[in-house]
């Protein structure tokens, strides 16, 4: 089975969007959008599923006010509980708002340091990766969309040079 | 335009009605002397206040001192004659007959205190939304000209409430309450038995002229940019070029240079001074934030009722997403300043600072974390998700919780300074703000009717109609 792939190509994020629009509505599917910036309201036109990463962010800075606590109530209260400048270290309550900077920090830094890692994750980035890019004009100044043929290469070419396409181009893809 | 239903304004009128009852009833109700006071006293330590008995004896000499400069001429007197009629009597006496006239005083001072509390706290709401509109005109904000008619009838309270606030400080100049113990007879008299020399050594700021001409100036100057703005606002809708635009534009950035100097000064004369022993620096700012998210929380309640009664027709889920994102980090920077104030007086433990917290925390301990909890935890968990910052029912609700948070926070800010331990959120209190909720009603609602609801030729109105996040 040949897996071929059209790229049409577009100078303009609006013409880019229309594009977007029309192949969704003859119902093709885009594969992938190559684009040098973000383009306001291509996810939805493209009908992505919206982002989890806040609800992960919301996660990860649970955990790390969790992990704020534990540790001050265990180095502070527990573990060896002194007398430092007479401040209380009967309870974890009584010495609280003298941990509450460690508590949000600790939010704030498991909260942003971990989203940023999923997003590294989820989206495959690290360093050495080898990037696909599929025409280098799109990380300047060219928007590329990525569509599969499946037997109607002629049709799908003609469409496309229909939606304002500056280039139409049938890529065979290993 | 809108027409003010008459079912809200009958409601208005009955809330202000039931109110007045219950403020009259307040003032009818307080003791009139200690005999009265030792009554109450004595029936209270039958019941469950065994608490408070047992704490008198203990609280009363710390307190001793700012009694004494609180009292009038007339118990002073009394305290005389006593000391005359029964030279052999033990200190004892003596001790809990002073302490009978603190507790008067503070019970005296109960409805008064309930009805500054309103008072201060509704004007300030209208004060925060004006601050709101003021940095949206400076900020040229593209997205909130659609509600600019909304703040204008919000903020137009500002000078009714500014009338009845202004009255009640002068009735506390003429000695008609004990609010403030500056103001007291004698405090600044080295030969009176109620001088204080702390407070003696600050009479330079905190003297009644003063006061009340600063008083006069702040709420005179922020009526007045209310009243111009909105004028300017309406001729801006007749106009032919952009004039009245660029006057309002100018006007707001001086205001908000004169609100941020007249608004420090007013937490420090109007709150603060009610601790005149107590200090801190960063108390403007922590005012501030509580009635800016006050005021800009009631931006968004009039804007989701006028919307759901089908007036806004320009606003959108985005305008309100707008408004509760506003709602939710002012929540966020309150929390911050609350913390700020309360983990630096804490930690360093200074007495003459500390007395502050210790008050509260012994005295109000469920209204001082109360606040916390309504003004941080509740809108932090309910506001963050940006779908249920698009949902009428959840706003409203936070919106709730957050007002009546922070009317908690003025009343924590007022009442240990004014009824200590005798504090209680019953008639006085509710009637109060009952009655100071029918008014603000009566006023913005009835100013929403006297201007179209979309400002017209605003130079961001378009941008404004269409704006979406």
């Amino acid at each position: 089975m040949s897996n071929k792939v059209i790229y049409a190509i577009y100078n303009d994020d609006d013409v880019l969007m229309d594009a977007v629009k029309k192949t969704r509505a003859a119902h093709h599917h885009i594969e992938e959008v190559f684009s040098p910036f973000p383009v306001h309201g291509l996810d939805k036109a493209m009908g992505l599923a919206p982002t989890r990463l806040a609800i992960c962010a919301f996660l990860y800075g649970l955990c790390g006010i969790s992990f704020g606590t534990w540790m001050m109530n265990y180095v502070m209260i527990q573990d060896w509980p002194q007398d430092i400048g007479g401040k209380p270290s009967f309870s974890y309550i009584e010495n609280m708002p003298a941990f509450v900077p460690i508590m949000f920090e600790e939010t704030v830094f498991f909260a942003a340091h971990l989203m940023v890692i999923t997003f590294y994750m989820r989206s495959k980035l690290w360093p050495f990766k080898e990037a696909e890019n599929p025409d280098v004009r799109t990380t300047d100044d060219h928007f590329l969309m990525e569509v599969a043929v499946n037997n109607n290469e002629a049709e799908l070419v003609s469409f496309f040079e229909n939606t304002g396409a500056v280039e139409v181009k049938v890529i065979e893809k290993h | 335009m809108y027409t003010f239903s008459s079912k809200l304004k009958t409601f208005s009128l009955i809330l202000m009605a039931v109110g007045l009852l219950g403020i009259g009833y307040g003032f009818y109700t307080a003791p009139k002397d200690i005999k009265e006071v030792e009554k109450l006293l004595a029936a209270d330590s039958h019941g469950s206040h065994d608490v408070a008995k047992h704490e008198a004896p203990d609280s009363h000499p710390a307190k001793a001192e700012s009694h004494e400069s609180n009292s009038h001429a007339a118990p002073a007197a009394h305290e005389d004659k006593s000391h005359a009629a029964e030279a052999h009597v033990v200190d004892a006496h003596a001790e809990h007959e002073a302490h009978l006239t603190h507790v008067l005083h503070q019970l005296q001072n109960k409805p008064w205190a309930a009805l500054y509390v309103a008072c201060i706290f509704f004007m300030l709401i209208a004060l925060g939304a004006l601050a709101f509109y003021a940095i949206q005109q400076v900020a040229q904000a593209g997205w909130s000209p659609v509600l600019f008619r909304v703040m204008q009838g919000i903020t137009s309270y500002l000078p009714v409430g500014s009338v009845l606030f202004f009255i009640l400080l002068i009735l506390s100049g003429l000695h008609f309450n004990h609010l403030f113990v500056w103001l007291g007879e004698g405090v600044t008299d080295p030969n009176s038995s109620a001088y204080d020399h702390i407070i003696a050594g600050k009479a330079g700021y905190l003297n009644f002229p003063f006061w009340i001409v600063r008083a006069a100036i702040f709420l005179l100057g922020w009526s007045l940019y209310q009243y111009y703005s909105r004028k300017n606002c309406l001729a801006q809708d007749e106009a032919n070029d952009n004039l009245y635009y660029k006057k309002n534009f100018k006007m707001s950035a001086a205001f908000l240079v004169f609100f941020i100097v007249s608004e420090s000064i007013m937490s420090w004369d109007w709150i603060m001074s009610i601790d005149p022993h107590w200090f801190s620096t960063l108390f403007g700012w922590y005012v501030f934030a509580s009635f800016f998210v006050s005021g800009i929380t009631t931006i968004a309640m009039v804007t989701l009722y006028l919307k759901s009664k089908g007036y806004l027709e320009h606003v959108n889920t985005s305008h309100i997403h707008d408004l509760a994102k506003f709602m939710f980090g002012i929540s966020v920077f309150w929390t911050y300043l609350w913390f700020s104030q309360f983990m630096l007086i804490w930690y360093a433990d200074i007495p003459e600072e500390v007395t502050y917290y210790v008050t509260r925390i012994q005295l109000y301990n469920l209204p001082f974390f109360g606040a916390v909890a309504m003004n941080f935890l509740f809108p932090l968990l309910i506001l963050i998700n940006t779908d249920f910052k698009r949902i009428t029912w959840v706003l409203v609700m936070a919106g709730i919780v957050i007002l009546l948070g922070h009317y908690v926070d003025f009343f924590n800010m007022i009442m240990p300074g004014t009824v200590g331990d005798q504090w209680f959120i019953g008639v006085p209190e509710i009637a109060s703000i009952l009655f100071f909720l029918g008014l603000f009603i009566y006023v913005v609602f009835t100013a929403l009717t006297k201007a179209p609801l979309l400002a017209k030729r605003n130079p961001f109105i378009e941008e404004s109609k269409h704006f979406h996040y």
